[in-house]
Parts: C-alpha cells; structure tokens; sequence
C-alpha cells in the first residue's frame, strides 16, 4: 500500500444538498453586492467545506443584514477570529486579522462563512444590533485577540482576569505566558447601575 | 421521524397545567419597590454549591427580585485553544475530554469527526456505530445529572437519586469500554482506541431496559408534582426570538419551540437511518427544558437499542497509514513499526491545508470545532464552539425581574457546564 496518499477530493459532503443552492445564493449575493465581495472560496474547488465569503468592512454590516433578512442566514452560530500573522508571505501589507462569522440558515439548514479582514489595531463595529448574542463574543474576541468594536456597550475582558497583559491568542503570545496575581478580581458596582 | 407527536401533545398538556387558579402565577410578582439605597448586592458563586462550577453572578436585588445582575465564568480557563495550536491532532483528544465532562465521549466524537473530514477518511461501520452507541449514553448521562442535579437543587432529593444510580452504571460500561469513567478519550483520529467488549452491546441493551423503567418512575415522580409544577412553571422564560437572538441550541432551544436538532437536520454518522423523534415544547421555561431533557433520554435509549441491533464484528481502524495507530506486535518486533510508532507520537501525522466547521448535536447544544489547518502536525486555528457559552449569556436577560431564589433553577436547567464554557 502506498503510504503517501494523495490529498483525497474532500470537502464535498454538503455538495449533495446544499451544493446548487449555494451557487445560486452566491450568484444573487455577487449581483447585488459584487463591490463589497473581495474573494469567494467553494467547497471542493478551494479546500472548504461550506462557501466562505471575505467581505469589505465597510459592507460588512449591510450583508450581515441582508442574509440574516432576506436569505434566512438567521442564526448566528459562531463568532470568532484568526490571526493569521506569517500565512500570507506574498504581500507585506496584509491583513492580520479575520474574524470569522458562521451562519446558518434555519429554513435549510445551510451554512454559510463569512470573513472580515482586519489590520492591527483596526476596529470593527459591534454586531449586537444584529444579534444580541454576539456581546459575549465580541468580548472573548477582544480578549483573545485585542480586536476593538466600536459601538459595544461592555468591551471588557471575559475569560482572562482584567489586569492581564497581552491577548493570549495572538501567535506571537508566548504558549507559557504565565500572570499570577495573588489578590482577587475586583468587583466593578458600575456594571449594576 | 415525524416530531407530529410531541408538536401536538406537549402544548395540550401544559395547557391542562396552566389553566386559571390551577397555578398563582400573580402571586409571584413582588410589587413594593425600594429605594436605592437599601437595595442589595449579593454575591453568588464562584463556588457555592448551586452553581455547578465556578460560576459567578453578580445580582442587586430589589427586596427578592433580582433587578439587575451580571455573571462572570472564566474561572477554570485552561487555554485549550492556543493548546489547540500547539499540540499535535492526536494529542488534543485528551483535551476534548474535559469540555462538557458530563458527556466526554460526545466530545470525543465530534473531535474525530471533525479531523477526519480535513482529512478525507472514512471510518469503518463498526466504529460508527460503536461512536453512536457512545454519544447516545453520553447523552442519557448529561441528561440525567442535568435534570438530577436541578431538582436536587429546588429540593427533590431522591429524584437525582434514581438517575444517579443509572449514571454510575452507565459509567461502568463506559469503563468495560475504554477503561475510564469520566474523561475518557475513547476515539482515535480514523477509528477507536480500543474494539468495544464482547457483549458489551447486549450489556448495553440491558442497561437501557432497567434505565427506561427507571425514568418512567422519574417521570411520575416529578412531571405532575404539584410543587415541582410551581416551582418550575413560567419560571426563567426564554422565548424562541430571545433563544434566536441569544443563539441558543439544543435541548434549551427546543424548549422554546426552535425545531433545530443536528442529528435529524444534518445527519452524520448513521443518524439518517435512525428512528426517533425531535421533542418540542412551546414556553421555554424551566419546566419545559426539564420535560424536553426527560423526552429525549427516551429516544436516546431508543437509538441506543436500534445501534446495537445493527452493529456487526468488522475492523474499527480506516484503513489509511497516516492516521493508524501501528498495533503493539508490530512495534516490538519490526524495526518500520517501531519508526512509525516514534514518528507517529513524536511528530505527529500531516492534516492538509483547508478548514472546516464540524458540529454535531452535544448533550447541550450544537458543538462545534472550527479546524484552520495551514498543513502540519498541528493545527492553524482550533476553535470549540461550546453550547454553554452562548447559554450562560442567555442567563442574565432570563433571570432578570424573577426571583434570587429562580437563578438557581435556571441556571440548573440551562445546564451550563464549566469546562466547556471556560476552554
């Protein structure tokens, strides 16, 4: 037997399904909003399981909209980022960041990514008008990779103690970036007003 | 797998509870306001008992109404994902195991699942279906200690006894099968790390008669209890817009009437050959989120029994050399099993550049591993979209307004699990 297989043809398990649906959302999608679209990447032809859609920031809440409204892409199911700082070695300028916004449709079931490419240092506008849920998300987000969001009512950290130092996510945070502290979180009464 | 029956029982059966008189529901509100300066900040968690983990819930408190209140978690944060990032594909399996400890073996699953889809295996039957029997006791296990625990905490006692009993058996044959009780880390990336017993399938069958009797005694202990009633009815509602806007899933989901179940809706494994049915129920209470957890260890059970009807002696390995674990005798007495064994451990097996998001229905809720793989032994980006993060978010607009005493019994039946929510 051989062992050094060749890259199978993966990616294709939603093809059956969801497969003409996506290419004719998309099409739509490209039609009305071609500008805002930077890059599309295919299940199969691009080693991705669902369409992924890189999106302009300055377009980006209006698409969110537009599939949560029309498209029936309703249900926010995750909301995270990537740093993706040394993948891209071609062009120096290029983006650190994405966030990276799972949707999924609740009539079909189909999913859907998007992703917003973000410089250091570059904030995006809150999500929470959209879904309220994103709060909690935006926050580990910040937390984890020092991404701002304007308009966010409680951009606090979430997960790690807010006297820490760094975004522990980031690829040039050490693996043992130990803090202690030895007093206590404390307590903020603000939040309570 | 028509969900007809409990779309159409279950609203006709809270309305027989619900109707005028039967439950004082007015008496409920606290109508002398305070001032503002005797209202109260009380501190819960992060280790009081009711919290289940280290939980913290800041609330101040107009006489016994919770006004406002803000929760903290982050306690038991551990890193998994920069470990993610860090550590080869095989060595994470561990890591899975202490997400929703509840159901470990859920994690696992899903864990290998979503691996060998970046990688193009397919995995033989036996150790598919050996993986359903699995996520199914899991989520019996998950259920009973979610549903035991929250009537332990309005004071039902030896309710949680019943189940408890069924737990530990259930984690005895959890032992028998990968020697392990809680944090398991039963699956390999391509197949099982061990070939399940012989007979453990009709162990199995057995357990899963002796616990449906078992949860028919439950049922009529709790389900039409008077106090249980009160205490539980329009308690804690979260509604299907907030469960929506919250993005809620799973069983907390379904309560409020969101007709999402994984298993049915986007079947992997053999769930598509399954018969069971998806329990809905319309409010979205405490109430409702126990009766949908009750309902689905039913049809759990039933899927356990229909799996081990069907499974059938074969291999548990994929046949693919860069995931197989090489065999013992191999490794002790050929010199190529011994460079595979060390290469295997020591550096890890190449996942080809790509990304994908693998969800499959926990005992919770949707759980989801998003892979960015760049190739190499080790992963780009690995995140777990855990169901009880986006619940415990749910917990501050659920409880506001209700009662100090309704933040236990809610959080209770959310079930928000500390490992799973903190990483």
């Amino acid at each position: 037997m051989d062992i050094r297989h060749p890259v199978p043809t993966i990616y294709g398990y939603f093809q059956e399904k969801y497969g003409a649906i996506w290419i004719e959302e998309i099409g739509k999608l490209k039609e009305s909003f071609g500008d805002a679209i930077e890059n599309v990447l295919m299940p199969v032809e691009s080693p991705v399981d669902i369409p992924t859609l890189f999106i302009k920031k300055a377009k980006a809440h209006e698409l969110l909209n537009l599939l949560k409204n029309n498209y029936h892409y309703s249900f926010l199911t995750d909301y995270t980022a990537t740093d993706e700082m040394g993948v891209d070695t071609t062009s120096a300028d290029a983006p650190r960041f994405n966030l990276v916004i799972h949707l999924m449709n609740l009539e079909n079931k189909a999913r859907i990514r998007i992703k917003v490419r973000l410089h250091e240092g570059e904030a995006f506008e809150t999500l929470i008008p959209i879904w309220a849920g994103a709060n909690w998300a935006e926050r580990e987000i910040f937390d984890m990779f020092g991404i701002q969001f304007d308009g966010h009512p409680d951009l606090r950290r979430i997960i790690m103690d807010m006297r820490w130092e760094g975004h522990p996510l980031r690829k040039d945070y050490p693996l043992r970036g130990y803090q202690v502290f030895l007093t206590p979180e404390p307590l903020d009464p603000e939040l309570l007003k | 797998m028509s969900n007809s029956k409990f779309q159409n029982d279950l609203p006709l059966d809270i309305a027989r509870w619900a109707q005028p008189g039967r439950l004082d529901i007015s008496l409920r509100k606290d109508t002398d306001d305070l001032f503002e300066d005797s209202k109260m900040l009380v501190n819960i968690g992060p280790t009081h008992p009711a919290m289940h983990g280290a939980f913290r819930c800041m609330a101040k408190l107009n006489g016994e109404t919770i006004e406002k209140s803000y929760c903290e978690f982050g306690y038991t944060h551990r890193g998994k994902e920069k470990l993610g990032e860090n550590r080869t594909y095989h060595q994470f399996v561990v890591y899975t195991d202490r997400l929703n400890y509840c159901s470990a073996l859920i994690n696992n699953v899903t864990y290998a699942m979503s691996v060998e889809r970046l990688m193009g295996i397919e995995v033989p039957e036996r150790a598919i279906w050996i993986r359903m029997m699995c996520a199914e006791l899991a989520r019996v296990t998950d259920h009973l200690i979610c549903v035991g625990i929250n009537a332990v905490d309005l004071g039902a006692f030896s309710f949680f006894l019943y189940g408890y009993e069924q737990r530990e058996k259930a984690y005895s044959l959890i032992e028998k099968l990968c020697g392990a009780r809680l944090t398991t880390s039963y699956t390999r990336i391509g197949g099982l790390m061990a070939d399940a017993p012989v007979g453990w399938e009709k162990e199995l069958k057995e357990w899963v008669k002796e616990t449906r009797t078992v949860v028919e005694e439950m049922d009529k202990l709790l389900t039409d209890n008077r106090i249980w009633l009160n205490r539980t009815k329009d308690v804690a509602v979260f509604n299907k817009e907030q469960c929506l806007q919250y993005s809620f899933t799973g069983p907390n989901a379904r309560a409020a009437g969101v007709n999402v179940d994984l298993r049915r809706d986007q079947p992997c494994m053999y769930y598509d050959q399954m018969d069971f049915d998806v329990p809905i129920a319309q409010v979205g209470d405490v109430f409702d989120r126990y009766y949908v957890r009750m309902e689905e260890i039913k049809q759990s059970l039933n899927i356990i029994v229909q799996c081990a009807d069907r499974i059938k002696p074969g291999p548990i390995w994929a046949d693919d050399k860069r995931t197989r674990i090489p065999d013992k005798d191999v490794v002790y007495n050929t010199m190529e099993g011994l460079i595979h064994h060390f290469k295997f451990f020591m550096t890890g097996f190449n996942v080809p550049k790509g990304e994908a998001y693998t969800a499959f229905e926990a005992a919770n809720g949707e759980l989801g591993f998003y892979i960015s793989s760049q190739g190499g032994p080790t992963a780009h980006r690995m995140r777990i979209r855990g169901p009880s993060f986006w619940h415990y978010q749910g917990l501050d607009p659920m409880i506001k307004g209700g009662y100090l005493a309704d933040l236990v019994a809610a959080l209770g039946s959310i079930n928000v699990i500390a490992g799973e929510l903190d990483r």
